[in-house]
This record gives structure tokens, sequence and C-alpha cells, in this order.
């Protein structure tokens, strides 16, 4: 029975990283897409400020575009870091919003800390020996865990109760919706439990972290860490399955979609993709695309119906 | 009933009416404003048309007539949305709809954003997530027939309301993309409207006719949607030519079917009809610019519109062929695509990944080119003759969707002392409310709907504009440079009065230009000419 909290961690490790990676891939995979962009496109190095674009100039497939990395980082980051759009858009749901998704960053960095200092257990770096990076591992965990769990659980719950209570969205909350919060809630209430009545140092997660890289899996000597391990094995796995995974699908959104400005100038690649989404097969069924002997694209976009029309009445 | 709560299960109940806005529930105006009434649609319409979602019929999806016709309107709208999830048939947009069916939180963030929400006093029926939220529980039910549909993305009854509703209310949205701006995951449910048009028109074959049979299928039969044939098109130049060149005091000739000319000039058709003094304004323009450019009689190389953008991935694309053919028989250096956002955005941007290799012209906008015209010094300008209250509209395709923000504002900024932003402007822009095709409609209370609902915000704004000439005392210009902003902008300054009372004229950036040309006679803006 020892073992079920370490299968199950490594069970949720496997279910998260293929999960998204079969999201990741399964986006990847997808056609060529048309052009779709929304400005301000924030690598347009020059023009992003005022949502310019390199098609204000003359000739501009003769220039050289200037992309701007740095530019990305300045909006993405306090977009990730402190949710901006939410606090422009939707202020009322960002006093709820930020806590819960600021709770979940600093529970993930909890985890790299606590993985962290099992490691250097595990290789033998004694944590409470007084040295600097071991103090400076441990106070960062006991504060950055428990801060984040309490803004997590209040996040949460004000969005649960925000769904609930109002009609703009509750209509549109599913039972997965509060189901989604609820696990989130439970999951945190069971960590501030842990952390307060049987791990308040949090050598037993170190401990679990170390056993469970060092394939040492010892029992676990609290029942109420125990359930917090299955509950955050059963989170980890659920959340990249849900439409959370916006958390990392949105990469793709914005670079791909929203700032996918990239013309097709001198670019064989994108030509040849073309020409392969040309020549699939076509079926939709109105009356001006099934045309008899037309099967693919290229073959029905070509083809003018109206210019057959004209030749028949002739 | 208007902002009364809504029920995603009343969506397909069986009631006459799903939704009426009350007009005493619509956002308030800057000036004295009767809201009147709804005008009933006529026992005509409601016979031969499924229009059961409000007051207005947009799309004219027959209405069925037995059982078996109810039940044909489902599993023709099960399949057509089957085939937009299916890579062959849905290439052009499979990734940006799978990830919105996917990943939004339904956190509302974008409904603020939308100003169809806004003009409505936030009716449900307008949030911008509506429309998607019926949309996605259909897909996760039906198409992706997720067993556990009902408890993770809720449930919806589908029945032949539902999709008459939803393929209406694909039509209650200007796709300005607005909503998709605000979103901080990238979901576009202004996609969605697209998407849901797409599977009615290239799965059912219902479409709106001015888009359809009287838009892009007359495009392709004629080689422009308002009916003219190359030939047609020659002789109505001639005589803009004429008479521009009499009134302006500038000789110009337009040059047709010039062998390796540098540039390709395509306008929107309807603007030789409807504002020839915009056609004249450009060729007076490039001829004393000294450009060498060319007009094509060649099918569809003479108008502009895409309306394939509006609704149909393959008309969008036979449309794009056609322009791409123009221009490459022709041997020129590249398109230059006048005033008409949707031409900019439909050839410039989504075409790119459209036209193969044989194919490809460099295309851009006329702006830029304007701009270094304007600026050039090659052209004499007093701006004095421009010096009446100015202000810019931004159209949502040239700006929110293309990055061209500054050129129109250093060309007015450069010609007009009394100009003034809109609030807000540029990427952040408010449609005109007769985007994605509406200005060209007039049946069925479209206009109604146009003027009371779509064009509330664009109104607010041009009057807030001018807060400080307010009256009919002064005269007022609003720049459009878009066929079918400028179509929605007169129909609402018609419709509210505003040239009587305000002195308001609208038109493209170009007439403003050659308005303040030494070269061209004084006077070519014609307020008389507005009313």
């Amino acid at each position: 029975m020892s073992v079920i909290p370490y299968l199950l961690t490594c069970l949720a490790l496997a279910v998260f990283i293929v999960s998204v990676a079969a999201r990741i891939k399964r986006y990847l995979n997808k056609p060529l897409h048309v052009r779709w962009e929304l400005y301000p496109v924030a690598h347009d190095a020059e023009r992003a400020s005022y949502g310019g674009s390199y098609l204000e100039d003359v000739d501009w497939w003769k220039k050289p575009r200037k992309k701007s990395m740095m530019g990305e980082l300045s909006f993405m980051v306090p977009e990730i870091l402190l949710l901006r759009g939410v606090w422009e858009n939707n202020r009322s749901l960002w006093y709820r919003s930020y806590p819960f998704h600021l709770g979940l960053y600093l529970t993930a960095a909890f985890m790299g800390l606590v993985f962290l200092g099992g490691v250097l257990e595990l290789f033998g770096f004694n944590l409470g020996s007084g040295s600097v990076i071991g103090s400076i591992i441990i106070a960062l965990t006991n504060v950055i865990g428990p801060a984040g769990f309490l803004l997590a659980i209040c996040g949460a719950v004000a969005l649960f109760h925000r769904r609930i209570s109002d009609s703009s969205l509750r209509e549109y909350s599913s039972f997965g919706h509060f189901f989604s919060l609820a696990l989130f809630i439970v999951v945190m209430a069971t960590a501030i439990a842990t952390w307060l009545f049987a791990d308040p140092g949090f050598a037993m997660a170190r401990s679990f972290a170390a056993g469970l890289v060092g394939m040492k899996w010892s029992p676990i000597p609290s029942h109420l860490f125990t359930a917090q391990i299955v509950l955050g094995a059963i989170l980890l796995a659920y959340i990249p399955i849900t439409h959370m995974s916006h958390f990392f699908m949105k990469y793709f959104l914005w670079h791909d979609i929203r700032w996918g400005d990239e013309p097709n100038i001198d670019k064989p690649a994108t030509d040849r993709k073309i020409g392969e989404v040309l020549n699939y097969p076509v079926t939709w069924s109105a009356p001006h695309i099934a045309i008899s002997g037309k099967k693919t694209w290229a073959e029905i976009a070509t083809h003018n119906p109206m210019a057959e029309t004209e030749n028949t009445k002739e | 009933m208007a902002n009364s709560p809504i029920h995603f299960k009343d969506f397909g109940k069986d009631t006459i009416q799903f939704r009426h806005i009350s007009p005493d529930d619509l956002s308030p105006l800057p000036g004295d404003f009767e809201n009147k009434p709804w005008t009933p649609l006529s026992e005509e319409v409601k016979e031969k048309y499924a229009a059961i979602l409000d007051d207005t019929c947009i799309l004219p999806i027959p209405m069925p007539k037995t059982k078996e016709e109810e039940e044909e309107l489902v599993n023709k709208f099960i399949s057509g949305m089957r085939k937009l999830f299916q890579r062959e048939n849905n290439w052009t947009f499979l990734a940006m709809l799978e990830t919105t069916m996917e990943h939004c939180a339904k956190c509302q963030t974008c409904s603020e954003s939308c100003h169809l929400y806004e003009a409505t006093g936030g009716d449900e029926m307008y949030r911008p997530n509506f429309r998607t939220e019926i949309f996605r529980r259909i897909y996760q039910k039906y198409v992706k027939k997720d067993p556990l549909a009902r408890w993770r993305h809720g449930d919806i009854d589908l029945n032949w309301r539902t999709v008459a509703r939803l393929g209406e209310l694909a039509y209650r949205c200007n796709i300005c993309r607005r909503c998709a701006q605000a979103c901080p995951i990238g979901v576009d449910n202004a996609l969605v409207a697209r998407e849901i048009r797409k599977i009615f028109s290239q799965e059912m074959g219902i479409a709106c006719p001015e888009l359809h049979e009287k838009g892009s299928m007359l495009q392709l039969k004629t080689g422009s949607s308002t009916q003219m044939t190359g030939m047609v098109v020659k002789d109505n130049m001639d005589f803009i030519d004429e008479d521009f060149s009499e009134e302006t005091g500038f000789s110009f000739k337009t040059p047709w079917d010039v062998e390796g000319a540098d540039i390709l000039l395509i306008h929107n058709a309807g603007e030789i009809m409807a504002w020839p003094e915009n056609i004249a304004a450009f060729h007076i323009i490039f001829e004393a610019a000294g450009l060498s450019w060319t007009l094509s009689s060649e099918l569809a190389g003479y108008d502009s519109i895409n309306y394939g953008v509006f609704y149909d991935d393959v008309q969008f694309a036979r449309t794009a062929i056609l322009q791409a053919q123009a221009a490459k028989k022709l041997g020129v250096k590249k398109i230059v695509i006048a005033e008409c956002g949707h031409a900019h955005k439909a050839l410039t941007v989504i075409a790119d990944r459209v036209l193969p290799e044989p194919l490809k012209v460099p295309r851009e906008s006329y702006l830029p080119l304007l701009r270094d015209i304007v600026l050039s010094g090659k052209i004499e300008f007093d701006p004095s003759r421009n010096d009446f209250p100015v202000t810019l509209h931004d159209p949502c395709n040239m700006t929110r969707l293309m990055g061209i923000i500054r050129p129109q504002r250093e060309i007015v900024k450069a010609l007009c002392p009394q100009f003034r932003e809109m609030t807000p402007h540029g990427a952040f822009n408010y449609c005109c409310g007769g985007g994605s095709g509406y200005a060209i409609m007039h049946r069925n209370n479209i206009e109604e709907w146009r003027m009371k609902v779509a064009g509330r915000k664009k109104l607010s704004q041009i009057l807030g504009a001018f807060s400080d000439c307010r009256g009919p005392e002064a005269k007022k210009y609003v720049a459009a440079p878009c066929s079918n902003c400028k179509g929605q902008i007169r129909d609402m300054i018609k419709n509210y009065g505003l040239m009587e009372n305000e002195t308001l004229a609208y038109g493209g950036i170009v007439e403003l230009v050659v308005n303040a040309m030494k070269a061209v006679n004084p006077g070519f803006i014609k307020w008389e000419e507005y009313g």
C-alpha cells in the first residue's frame, strides 16, 4: 500500500506529460491555416506600441522586417504573471482570478523547491546544516508554499462563488467548471491542513520527493500527507485534459494565430504547404461547391461555376 | 422581455421569437434621438423564412414545412459542422476553430469589448460568447461525441429551431474581432460566427443573397457584384473621367489594361456607382503624382470586393484567384487596393496562404502610397481648403486586422487643420456597424437593426468627436476609407438627420486629399450632395 502514492504520482506525471505533449502535437499536426492575425502584434519592433505593422510601408515585401523578442516578452510577461488582459477588460474578475493564478504559480514554484531540496538531500546535501543554499531553499519553501496554497484556495473559492452568484457566468458554467474549482479547493485545503498539522517545515514533502526520484518508496508516516499526494496527483493529471490546458496552449493561440503575421515571401516551405492543402479533397455539399469532376480545393477554387452557366446558355 | 435572463435550454424552444430588444433598453446616444419601435416583420417573411430569432431576418433560411424538412435542416447542419472540424474540408481555419472550442474559460472578459453588447444595454444574446457557447455544446455533444459532454461542457437541445436560430445569430456579429482582441487566452468568438455562416453556405447552400447570388456569384459571372462587365465599367469610367476633368479643372484619363504598369489599382466597383468622386479622386492623385498605373478590365480585376471573406472559403478563394490572375496577365509589379476594408484584408492577408506560387503578386494598401505622395511634395496642397472639423473612422479590416494605423493619420494631419480622433481609435477602434457585409443589406429590418444596434456605438463616437462643434452651423466631415463603412455612415447620417442637424458629411480620404490640391478647382467636397 505504501507505494500507491508514489505510483500515483508517477502515473499523474506521465498523464500530465503525455496529455501536454499530445495537445501540442495535435496542434502542430494541423494543416497550414490562413493568416488571421490581430493587432497589436507584439514582436513588431517599431510599431507594436500603437498597433501598427509592416503593411504600413510602400513595397513592404522589399524591406527587412524588424522582429523583437523583447517586444513579445514585454507583453507576455505581464500578461502571464499579472493577467494584464483580465485586469484591463474584466477588473472585477481579476480580483478573484489573479489570487488563484498567482497561488498556482507559487504552488508550482513550491513544488520545484521541494523537488530541488529533495534531490539535494538525495545526494547527501543536508539542507538543515546552516548552509546558505540550504537556508534559502528552506526559507523560500516555507514562505512560497503556504502563500501559494492560501492564495489559490481564496481565489478558487471566490471564483466558485462568482460562478454561482453571477448569472452571466452561471448559465455558461457546466458541472465540469464547478468540479474543477472544487477540486482545487479540496487539494489546496488538504495542502494547508498538511502544512499545519503534519508537515510544517515540508521535510516530509522533500523526503517524498527524494524517495520518488531515488526510487526509495518508503512508507509515508502521515495519512494527511498521503491524502495530499493522492489529490495532488489527480489534479496534476486532470488539468491538461480540460480547458485549463490554455496555460500552455496559449503560446500557440498567440504566437501562431494572433501574432502570426509572417508573409509568404521567399518561403518555399509555405509554398509547399499551400500546394499540399490545395490538393486536399473537398466534400462540402452546397451546389456551388459540389461540382461533378471537381474534387480538390485547387480544382474547385479555379473553377468558375458562373462562367460555366454562361457557356451553357450560349 | 429585453435584458431578461436567457437560458440555453430555451434556445430550441417552440416559441415564435426567441428575443426582442426593446428600444428603451438601447444605450443612450449623445443627443436627442428618438428610439422608434421595431417595424414588425411581414407575415410573408415569417411564413417563408425561419425568422424566429428576433425582430430581424438576415439569413433567409427556408421555413421547414414538414417533419422531414425539419430533420433535414438539423442533419445537414451537423454534417456541415463535422466538416468544419476536418483538416481536408477546413484547413483554412481548423487550428483557430478547434482551439477556440477547447480553451475558452467562459470568463466573459470579451463581453464589454463588443459594440453590439454595449448598444443593447448588455443583452445576453449579444454577449460574444453566447453564440459560441451554443455552437460549442453542439460540437462537444454531437460532433466530438464526448460521452461526458453534458457534464463537462453543458447541455443543449438540438432541433431545427436551434439550428435556424444559430444560423441567424451568426449574422448578429460584425466579425470585427474586438472580442478576440480582449481575450486573454486567444479565443476568437467572431470567428465562430463566420464558421457557422460557412456551414450554411458551404454545406446547406443557404447564404445572404447580397453576399452570394448578388455578391460573389455575380462577381464570378460578370466580374463585379455591381453587375458591371468590363465593357460597362469602362464606359462608366469614361463618364467619370469626363465629368470630373471638367468639374475639377484637372484633366485626366483613366488607363486601362496597361501591360507592364507598375501598379494595378483595384477599386471596390460599388464606388463607381455610389461614390464616383472617390474614383475620380484616386485617378487625379495618381496622375498628378506621375505614377505608372492601370486598371484591369479582366473578370473581377476591376472589383476588389471579395464577399467570401464574410461567409464562404471557396468563394473567397475563387475571387482572390481571379484578381491575382488579372494582375499576372498584365504583368504589373504590384496590386494596390483602393478604399475597401475587407478587400484589403482578403487579398493582402488571407490570400497570402491561398495563392499558389504561380499566382503570387505583391499586394499592398493604397494608404502607405498615398501617404508618401502627400508628404513627398510632388503635389502642392492648400490645407486651408480642408479647414473644417474632420474625424477619421478606422475600418476594422485595415487597422485591427492589418495594423495600418499611421499612414492615414499622417495624411489627414498634414491636410486637415481641424482633425480630431475618435475615442478609442486605431487598432482598438469600433466597427461602423456595417461590417461583414450588412451595409449593403436593406431588407427585413436589417437596415433598422444597423441603425438601432450595430451602428449605435460608431454614431456615438462620431458625435463625440465633434462635441465641440455640434449643431448645423459647423460643417463636419467623417473620413471613412472603406466602401462598406461609408455605406453604413451614409445610412446613419440619413436615418438620424445628421446632415440637417449637424451638417455632417462623409467620404473617403482621397476626397480630402483632392479637396486640398491646388491644381484642382476648390470645392471638391460638396456638402449639399450628402443631404
